[in-house]
């Protein structure tokens, strides 16, 4: 577990110093995400590192926005005046996206799809 | 009272309490409406306006909380790495959905907002909402949109999408696990993919997958769509 958390954290901080070192416009733990799958990938982290820590950060994960969620309270009085557009904006363009991302995936997938894979 | 809760105990302690019920009476209802995530964050900001607690102490313990998110986007590499094979024979329409949603994620929720009159700092903190909150933390911050008013935004995306992604994907006929955990992953980030994971492995890890990807695309294609409408 703790060999798991050390190599995730390792693994992010790398991804924050690279993206400091390069000036890259992306997230350091979207590289370390990226460096950990090559890892596995070629083997040099055995996947039993770092399994525990991964399923236990992973199966919590929506615990984890909560403090951002309470976040929200601090902008009672804009959302307030500007309630409309921010909630027909956000629950509107979750649902374009599932229809866009969900129906096209779907689309494109049927011809390659390979025999037996559950219930698609 | 006030000296306590100003310290990362009282937060800490009061996040992992409400979600413990919030989660009990989640799985005690079976009712999607009882959303852990959605339940907690509504029952402790009661809690803190009713016993006049500013945000600012109970974000000492929040961001204790907070910190594991990046871990956790480090973590979405295991279940890449066990799914490896399938997802790999899918690399086509796994890009070039995750592509059109997030392009259909910013142009909507600009869209939206702008025709019913929302201000340039609330479009601009909109724009990155369909993206997991870390990353979308810093989009907002690069584009001059709030960061502090994203973050929120994008848990509310996060709630609605796993509160009913499911039941809308399978409304409008898209049914194959993959597309499924695409749809979710790709509009409510970790939220949804919490609740894929309870539905399908496979929807869980593409829903995983989508949650990097799309973070990766709308960081690149935000500041060039600013440019090209700026």
């Amino acid at each position: 577990m703790i060999r798991g958390l050390a190599l995730l954290l390792s693994f992010q901080l790398l991804g924050e110093l690279i993206v400091r070192g390069l000036g890259w416009p992306v997230p350091g733990n979207v590289i370390g995400m990226t460096l950990l799958l090559a890892a596995l990938i070629v083997g040099m982290v055995p996947l039993a590192w770092v399994i525990e820590a991964a399923d236990l950060l992973l199966t919590h994960m929506a615990l984890l926005f909560v403090p951002a969620g309470v976040g929200v309270m601090l902008y009672f009085e804009l959302i307030g005046r500007e309630w409309l557009p921010i909630l027909a904006a956000t629950g509107g363009s979750t649902f374009v996206v599932m229809a866009v991302t969900g129906h096209l995936a779907q689309r494109l997938e049927v011809p390659t799809q390979t025999g037996a894979d559950g219930d698609g | 009272m006030a000296e306590v809760a100003a310290t990362p105990l009282f937060g800490a302690a009061l996040t992992l309490a409400v979600y413990a019920l919030a989660q009990a009476l989640y799985r005690r209802s079976g009712s999607i409406w009882l959303n852990p995530v959605l339940v907690s964050t509504a029952i402790i900001i009661a809690l803190l306006l009713g016993a006049d607690i500013p945000y600012a102490s109970y974000a000492r313990g929040g961001e204790l909380i907070l910190f594991f998110l990046g871990p956790a986007v480090v973590a979405l590499a295991v279940p890449l790495y066990q799914r490896r094979q399938e997802l790999w024979g899918r690399k086509g329409p796994i890009l070039t959905g995750v592509l059109a949603g997030a392009l259909a994620s910013i142009a909507s929720a600009c869209g939206i907002a702008w025709l019913l009159g929302g201000s340039s700092e609330v479009i601009l903190s909109l724009a990155p909402k369909s993206v997991t909150t870390p990353i979308a933390i810093g989009i907002a911050e690069r584009i001059g949109g709030i960061p502090a008013l994203t973050a929120p935004l994008v848990v509310i995306t996060g709630c609605l999408g796993g509160l009913c992604g499911a039941e809308f994907c399978r409304l409008i006929g898209i049914r194959s696990p993959v597309a499924v955990g695409l749809a979710v992953g790709t509009a409510a980030h970790g939220i949804g993919t919490a609740r894929m994971l309870e539905i399908d492995r496979l929807a869980g890890a593409v829903s995983g997958l989508a949650i990097g990807l799309n973070g990766l695309m709308t960081t690149f294609l935000l500041p060039l769509l600013m440019l090209l409408f700026a």
